[in-house]
This record gives structure tokens, C-alpha cells and sequence, in this order.
């Protein structure tokens, strides 16, 4: 649904998402590098857990929320990728365990 | 409309009023609920939900009394509204905790609990005084900080805002005519009954008799009709988190979940008046005294926060009043609109019907605040 | 310029506080004379916000595909960084109360300080745009794509469709046409730029720099890009993700385009959420069909030494928000002694000019280009509030059965605008039902009335903020 386009020098930086590693590039939010692995549905709605994606890639839509390093719930498109950074998608906020 | 003599107006269309207003046209009586303004205080839209007895009533036998009645009636009230609305308002009443974070607090509870069930004339009910330890056991995830806590099982709590919208839907089914935007600016009186002169939309509902419901507004209205109503409002702060998994299954009288998933943490007192903006300090000390309750909720995300006013009279409890000189004319008001809306669609409602207030509520009238 | 970490690093007490490093707020704080503390805050890891999103580490390559406007951000970057400031990043601010103290997150860690002026430039968002569908993985914003280009280099593959109406259409699918992604169809949904009163407003946007710039993108795409014009319709199609778009010409058939990805867009509006939260007095705008805070040239508002300035005071473009902040950098300046008035003006002349320049189009822009109310007011089983899943039909329903309420009672009833988002995505929806609804403009209708956090924030955060006896006696009680 996205690729990459060669513009940028940027150095690797490899994260894991759902288990997988993955690498993404340094600059990336974690909505970015998900999109660029090929993911597009990131959580199951509240209410009614149906499939949502990233819609704004700004903050404001709150519909890019997954796991970054076992902490849910985090706006993926206001954090830059790190390396190491575990991402866990298809989450949904009800079923969260505390 | 114009010329339409109602049996009953109910100024404010709130839990008290709404309760009120399906109650009276269940029994066959026309009713007309005159609502205030999209931004009006409005406490019915920022209670904490709980459907409460513990703790309740010190220095007034008949409140605990009248609370419990309330309280045992609540199931039946639910299924009702269910019933006519269908809508499931979630009530959970397995029972409730307070819980305590030092010896002083629990001593405090305690001792509260055992003097208003000795109070002379109270249907005393039982409670039980827990340690910290059985406090754990029965909440998972309760912390280690919790030093004991009482238990009701009189206790419970509902979706709020769904009773809210559910009592609204009552009222459209039962026929009731809700009227939004139509705050009352003057009530005039003659023998037939009353005349209501609301704002906003300059118009004039009749009635032959009415109820004052309308909280904080009640000051106002209630020396128009020979009663009075001193009530003040009393801000309280609530916290609100993004919803998740759910771990807690009662109530806590300061922290509850509600079953879409989201924690509410309450519950203060200020004396700030007519503050609805939030206070960052207090929220600051609910906020720790809740993870310090139950830690897991460190990493919630707060979503809302606000202050909602409570209607409060100068003893705390309600004001439930009968005009001698406007007769027809009667006054309700509370801060537990939601432990009591059962009581007043059950109770209050049938005796005003009949013209009179029921026995139970003869100690809260504002005379009490006349002290000779 | 010097970068802050966290929030110990923050003093107590700041002489101004910038929030946003969109143009705005990176022209105030390069405006303020030096000799004070400014801290400019910055929800996102580098400056430059929505429009300049990337500038500080896209490469020439990039910086070409995107167009001279975008490296227009260089300078105004390279000018806040020669300047005396601070640059907090990854910093929310998520409370400033009408005094003048901030509530400011780093790290997961919250701070109270306070500060004698504050600017926001908290900028604007894309104008809610819900159709059926428009919830499915794949469908996103114009605005959102265009970010994830400049800060990440990615661009949609496979069939892709642009829909909406403005000038970022264009611009956009020009962009994407630049980095090699063409999209499989642009459906325009303008449909007032022929009335006679748009056309009246012509004459002075055929002066502006506007005209020029747009021809010659909307020429390109066109030759390159099958348009449909007059799209009064809009459906996004899947079950676990987007699979098609429908769409309707006119009053034509509904037609059906596969499709992988739909981005849309129909304008942006104030990101009104902090002023609402703070008491500014609030004007609607009727051509921009938004409501925004009351600001003068400086871009005060009704709250003392609390100035906004920018897209959030108003839509008016990057230069125009640059020319903003410059406004409300030496205002603020002058009032802290450190210039005099007549200095303040002499150097106020050109960014007047600006302004003045670039306000000559807005007015045919913002008509032309005016959403049709069939995308404001969606059908009745279109997601209103996507938080809360409440649709537009239940809030119809709601007012039919309960009454004619505001939005604030019909927050009350269904829970929309309670969500996260807090009413950012749903709040200009529900109110144009309501209006619709009951007969009303949206400026007798009102909005949500918005509180702090304005942001979520988490509880422990929360649970160090400052507290004081009263606060405890408030709480622990008996």
C-alpha cells in the first residue's frame, strides 16, 4: 500500500513489529515504519473492535494507538522508530489486561 | 400548546426531574419538563453514578432511611426503565467499597458507619469492616498501600449518562412534553394554578401544579412560590481514562470502572462556588490516591476531566418542600440524584400526585433551616 | 537555539512560551528580541509542523519533489535556530490556564511551570470529512499522506484515489506525480467555485500569488491523472480494509473505482481545542465555515497576554501564518520593554504587508473551495464520531425523539466528542447536524464545550502536579 521512495540518506534502523523485524529508517514515526512494512490496519475499535488505521498522521485522530515497548496505547505518529523498538499491532483498548 | 393546562410542570429536566416527570405520566397524568440550556450546570451530566447507601445519613436517621429505600428499590426502577425504553442502563449493585490509605481514614469509616446505624429511628442495614489483606483478595489489583476499607452489599452503581438518556427516551414514550431551552424566568400563580414565563423562547407553560426541580436554580425560583431552597453549588472533580480491559467489578466509593471500560476517579469537596474549570491540585491528589488504590491505573491515559456543581443545601441533605402559600406548588432537591432517582419516581412522585409529600421526607423540609 | 531534554531542564519561569513549531511559531519565537527566556514547545521530534513537516532532515531530492514553497521552511528553521530560545521537542503541552501556567509533558514525565506571555500556534487540522466508510484501513487524509511523504519518503502503491476539494489536491497529487506515484483517479467534489458570488471575489485572487501557483499544478496533474469533476457522493467499500470507492457525478449513476487507498480532504479548519479549553472568546467564520478565536493584528485574544496567531487563529496559509507570528513575536517583545512601540511598528510594516498580500485570494479560495453541505452533513449510517462509533443518524434520531439540544446534551446522550480525539474529529459534524437539524446556523448551534487535559495525559502524570493543603482537605475528607 506504501513504499519507499529512494529521497533520503538515512541511516537503517531495525525494529520488530508483531514479532517480525523490520527496518525502517531513522526519521520514521512508528505509523510511518508500519506502513512502510505493509500494515494498515494498526488496532480494533473500542467499542465495537472494528479494524482502524492511521487517518491524520498528525496526533489528532487518536486512531494510530499500539504497543511500543509493552507500553499500549501510544500514538504511533508522534514517536520516532528506535533501534530495538518492539511494536505490537491489532490491539484493542478494552481488552488491554492491567 | 398555548391554552394546554398541564396536571404537572417540572422545572428541570435532570435525574430528579426527569424521575419525577415518567413517574406522574405513568400514572396517567399530563406532564410538560421545562430543560434549561445546552450549556446549564447541569449535575446530572458529571455525577459520579454510584447508587449508594454506606456512609450516608450521620445526623439524620430519616436520610438513611429514605436512602436505603431508594437503594432497594433501584433494581426494580431499572428494570422498568428497561422495560419501556429498552435500553440496558447497567446497573451493578453487588455491592460497594470505601476503601482507606491510613489507619486514620479507616478509623473514620468505620466509626461513621457504626454511628449512623446507631442513630435512633434507622432501618440500620449491615457492613462489613475488611483489612487491607480481604480488601486484595476481593479486588484484584487493589495495592499494597490499601491499609482496609468497609463493605455494603446495598451498594452498586450505573451507566450514568445512559440512565440519563434512558429516563429522557421514558419521557418521550410516556408522552411527557420535554421542553429544552425553556428555563423559567418567572412563575405567577392564581387560582387555577400557574403560569410559567421561561427565557429564551418568551413562551408561557400552564400547569395546575409544578415541581421545582431545577437545582441550583431553585434558589431563584423558590421564594416565587413561598418556599425556600438554599442550596449552593459544591464543585467536585472527576478524572476520566481511555477505556480497558476490565479489572474492576465494584465500585469503589472514589474509583470505579464503568462497563464500557473507562475509569472514573472522583471524588472531592471544594467550596469554590460556581467553579466548573478544572483544579489541577485537586485532580493531582485524586490521581494519586487512586494509583496509590490501584496501581495499574499509573499508565492510563486521562481523557476528560472536568468539575461538575453539585446542588448542596446547608446540612447536605435534600430539601423537600410542599408551598403553603401557592398550593400545587412542591420543591425537590438533592445530590444523590442518582441513589434516589428509584425513591422519587416510586415514592415521591405517587404522594405528589395525591397532593402531599410522603412521611418519609417530613425532615427535610427547609424549615429545619429556621432555627428558633 | 538550545534543545530541552525534560522537564527539569525547564525553569520555573518562562518570559514566553510558544506552542507549535509550525511557521507560525517558529517566526515568533525568531521575532522575539532577545535578552528573555523563550521556550518553544513542539508535540512532533523536529520543527516545522504540518506544512514544513520534515524540512530539518529532508534531503535536496525530497526538497525538490515537494516544491519551493516547502523550502521556504529552511529559512524560517534557520532563523529560529540562530535565534535566543529554547526548542523543547516531543513536548505536549497539555493544560494552559488562563494565568498563564502550563502543564508540560516530556518523556512521559509532567512539569507546572508558568510563563508572563504565551503565544499559540497550535495550527489546524483537516476539516472532518466522514462518508461511509471513511473509518476503514487505507482511507486517510490528503494532509496525513503529504506528512508521511516529507517525513518519511513513502508514497501510496498500488491504485490509490485522491477526493475532496482545494488547492492541496493539486498540490499533492503534483508532489506524488513528482516521486513517481500517480493516482488512479482525483474525484473532485468542488462545487461553488461557478456561483456568481465566488466569481465576484475573483478579481482580487487574480492579483494574489495564489493564481499563478495553481494553474500551472491543477495543469499538470490533469494532463496526467483522469478527474472527475462534481462528485456529490462517496462511499468507502471494504471489511477489513479499504477494497473500493463509489462515487456519484452530479445526480449521475453511482460508480465504482478498486482501490487500496482513498485520501481525502476538504479544507482545514483552527485546531480550536485549546482556546475553546481556555475560555477565549470564540467568532464563527461563515465563509470559512469554522469557528476561531477572537484575535486582533497581534493576534491577541480575549484573555490577557495570551495571543494566537497562525492557522489556529484563522486559516490564512504558511505565509500568512508567518507573517502572524512575526505580529505576536515583536508585540510581545514591546510589552516586555524590550522594544519600543515605534520600533515594534517600523518592524510590524512588512509582515503587514504580507498578510495583507496573501488576504487578497483568501476570500475566492475559501469560497470556491467551499465544502458542499452533502460532506458536512453525511448519511445516516456515516460514523459522526469515530471514537465512540456514534453515527450521524443516531444523532438525528436523538433530536428528533429527545429534542431540540445542543451539542453538549447530545454529548450527554451519546457519548460522541468523549472520545480521545475530543471532538476533533466528530465536533464541526455534529454541530452541522444539529444546525441542519433544527434550522439553525452553526454559529446559534455552539460546539463542545472542551476542558484540560487537551491532550490525554496519563494518571500518574497527573498525580505529580502541584497541590496544596486545601487541595488534600478538598479530597480527604471526614
Amino acid at each position: 500500500m506504501f513504499r519507499r521512495i529512494e529521497v533520503n540518506d538515512r541511516t537503517a534502523v531495525g525494529v520488530v513489529i508483531d514479532g517480525m523485524p523490520f527496518q525502517g529508517q531513522a526519521g520514521d514515526t512508528v505509523a510511518a515504519v508500519l506502513l512502510a512494512a505493509g500494515k494498515r490496519m494498526f488496532r480494533r475499535s473500542a467499542v465495537a473492535g472494528e479494524p482502524r488505521g492511521p487517518f491524520c498522521m498528525m496526533g489528532v485522530c487518536f486512531e494510530c494507538l499500539v504497543e511500543i515497548d509493552g507500553v499500549p496505547n501510544r500514538q504511533g505518529c508522534l514517536i520516532p522508530v528506535t533501534e530495538g523498538m518492539r511494536i505490537v499491532t491489532g490491539g484493542r483498548q478494552t481488552e488491554a489486561r492491567q | 400548546m398555548s391554552d394546554r393546562i398541564f396536571d404537572f410542570a417540572i422545572l428541570g429536566g435532570g435525574l430528579t426531574g426527569a424521575s419525577l416527570g415518567w413517574a406522574l405520566a405513568k400514572m396517567g397524568l399530563s406532564v410538560a419538563v421545562l430543560d434549561g440550556s445546552d450549556t446549564g450546570y447541569r449535575a446530572s451530566r458529571g455525577n459520579f453514578a454510584l447508587v449508594w447507601l454506606q456512609s450516608k445519613g450521620l445526623n439524620m436517621p430519616s436520610y438513611v432511611n429514605w436512602t436505603r429505600k431508594s437503594v432497594e428499590a433501584w433494581r426494580g426502577f431499572a428494570d422498568d426503565l428497561q422495560n419501556e425504553t429498552g435500553i440496558d442502563i447497567t446497573l451493578e449493585q453487588d455491592g460497594g467499597y470505601h476503601v482507606a490509605l491510613s489507619e486514620t481514614e479507616l478509623e473514620k469509616l468505620v466509626s461513621i458507619g457504626r454511628r449512623v446505624n446507631a442513630q435512633p429511628g434507622v432501618n440500620s442495614y449491615e457492613f462489613e469492616v475488611l483489612d487491607g489483606d480481604e480488601i486484595r483478595r476481593r479486588l484484584p489489583g487493589a495495592g499494597p498501600s490499601i491499609v482496609g476499607g468497609t463493605y455494603s452489599r446495598y451498594d452498586g452503581h450505573v451507566n450514568a449518562l445512559r440512565f440519563f438518556r434512558a429516563l429522557h427516551e421514558a419521557l418521550r414514550a410516556a408522552g411527557v412534553s420535554f421542553m429544552p431551552r425553556h428555563g423559567v424566568d418567572r412563575i405567577a400563580h392564581d387560582g387555577g394554578g400557574f403560569k410559567l414565563h421561561t427565557r429564551g423562547t418568551q413562551s408561557l407553560v400552564k400547569a395546575q401544579k409544578i415541581i421545582l426541580a431545577a437545582g441550583l436554580d431553585n434558589a431563584r425560583l423558590a421564594p416565587m412560590v413561598g418556599l425556600n431552597a438554599p442550596v449552593r453549588p459544591q464543585p467536585g472533580n472527576i478524572l476520566v481514562t481511555e477505556k480497558t480491559g476490565r479489572f474492576l467489578h465494584a465500585p469503589v466509593q472514589t474509583v470505579r470502572q464503568t462497563d464500557e471500560g473507562s475509569i472514573m476517579i472522583g471524588d472531592s469537596q471544594e467550596e469554590t462556588g460556581y467553579a466548573e474549570g478544572v483544579n489541577l491540585g485537586i485532580a493531582s491528589v485524586m490521581a494519586d490516591r487512586a494509583v496509590k488504590m490501584f496501581p495499574a491505573i499509573a499508565n492510563l491515559n486521562i481523557v476528560r476531566m472536568w468539575a461538575c456543581l453539585r446542588v448542596i443545601g446547608p446540612d447536605g441533605f435534600p430539601i423537600y418542600d410542599q408551598s403553603e402559600t401557592h398550593p400545587g406548588a412542591f420543591l425537590a432537591t438533592c445530590h444523590s440524584g442518582v441513589t434516589l432517582a428509584a425513591a422519587h419516581a416510586r415514592f415521591l412522585a405517587p404522594a405528589m400526585a395525591a397532593g402531599k409529600l410522603p412521611e418519609d421526607v417530613g425532615a427535610f423540609t427547609a424549615r429545619r433551616f429556621h432555627v428558633s | 537555539m538550545r534543545t530541552v531534554g525534560n522537564v527539569d531542564e525547564l525553569p520555573n519561569e518562562i518570559d514566553v512560551a510558544i506552542i507549535g513549531a509550525g511557521p507560525a511559531g517558529l517566526a515568533a519565537a525568531a521575532a522575539v528580541r532577545p535578552g528573555r527566556t523563550v521556550v518553544l514547545f513542539d508535540e512532533n521530534p523536529e520543527p516545522g509542523g504540518q506544512i514544513y513537516r520534515g524540512i530539518t532532515s529532508s534531503t535536496p531530492l525530497l526538497q525538490e519533489m515537494l516544491g519551493p514553497d516547502y523550502r521556504r521552511g529552511k529559512e524560517l528553521v534557520a532563523d529560529f535556530a540562530a535565534a535566543d530560545v529554547a526548542y523543547a521537542p516531543r513536548a505536549t503541552v497539555w493544560m494552559v490556564s488562563a494565568d498563564r501556567e502550563l502543564a508540560v509533558s516530556i518523556a512521559g514525565r509532567s512539569r507546572l511551570v508558568t510563563a508572563r506571555h504565551v503565544i499559540l500556534a497550535t495550527g489546524a487540522l483537516e476539516r472532518p470529512f466522514p462518508i461511509p466508510g471513511w473509518t476503514l484501513p487505507g482511507v486517510m487524509t490528503c494532509g496525513g499522506l503529504q506528512g508521511t511523504l516529507k517525513n518519511a519518503g513513502l508514497v501510496p502503491d498500488g491504485n490509490f484515489v485522491i477526493a475532496g476539494t482545494g488547492p492541496l489536491l493539486w498540490l499533492l497529487a503534483y508532489q506524488l506525480m513528482a516521486a513517481g506515484a500517480k493516482p488512479k483517479a482525483i474525484l473532485d467534489t468542488t462545487q461553488t467555485m461557478f456561483r456568481a458570488e465566488v466569481l465576484k471575489s475573483a478579481a482580487p485572487f487574480l492579483a494574489s500569488p495564489y493564481l499563478r501557483k495553481g494553474r500551472m499544478l491543477m495543469r499538470e496533474v490533469r494532463k496526467a491523472v483522469p478527474v472527475i469533476s462534481g462528485v456529490t457522493e462517496l462511499v468507502a467499500h471494504g471489511t477489513s480494509g479499504l477494497e473500493a470507492i463509489s462515487y456519484r457525478k452530479g445526480r449521475g449513476e453511482m460508480q465504482r473505482i478498486e482501490a487500496d487507498s482513498l485520501f481525502l480532504h476538504q479544507g482545514v479548519i483552527p485546531n480550536v481545542n485549546m482556546a475553546n479549553a481556555l475560555g477565549c472568546e470564540m467568532i464563527w467564520d461563515e465563509t470559512q465555515l469554522c469557528w476561531k478565536p477572537k484575535t486582533d493584528a497581534w493576534g491577541r485574544t480575549s484573555i490577557a497576554d495570551i495571543s494566537i496567531v497562525g492557522d489556529g487563529a484563522g486559516i490564512g496559509g504558511a505565509e500568512v501564518a508567518a507573517a502572524s507570528g512575526a505580529m505576536a513575536g515583536l508585540d510581545v517583545s514591546g510589552r516586555l520593554g524590550l522594544i519600543s512601540d515605534g520600533e515594534r511598528d517600523r518592524l510590524a510594516a512588512a509582515h503587514r504587508d504580507q498578510i495583507n498580500l496573501y488576504g487578497k485570494g483568501r476570500r475566492f479560495l475559501d469560497m470556491a473551495f467551499q465544502p458542499h453541505p452533502s460532506f458536512l452533513l453525511p448519511a445516516d449510517e456515516t460514523l459522526a464520531c469515530r471514537c465512540e462509533e456514534v453515527t450521524a443518524g443516531q444523532i438525528r434520531a436523538t433530536l428528533r425523539d429527545l429534542g431540540d439540544v445542543g451539542p453538549n446534551q447530545v454529548k450527554s446522550y451519546l457519548r460522541c466528542g468523549m472520545g480521545p480525539c475530543q471532538g476533533r474529529m466528530c465536533g464541526p459534524t455534529v454541530a452541522a447536524i444539529i444546525a441542519a437539524e433544527r434550522g439553525l446556523s452553526p454559529e446559534q448551534v455552539g460546539y463542545f464545550r472542551l476542558r484540560f487535559p487537551i491532550k490525554p495525559t496519563t494518571v500518574a502524570e497527573i498525580a505529580t502536579m502541584p497541590f496544596e493543603e486545601k487541595d488534600l482537605r478538598a479530597v480527604v475528607r471526614g
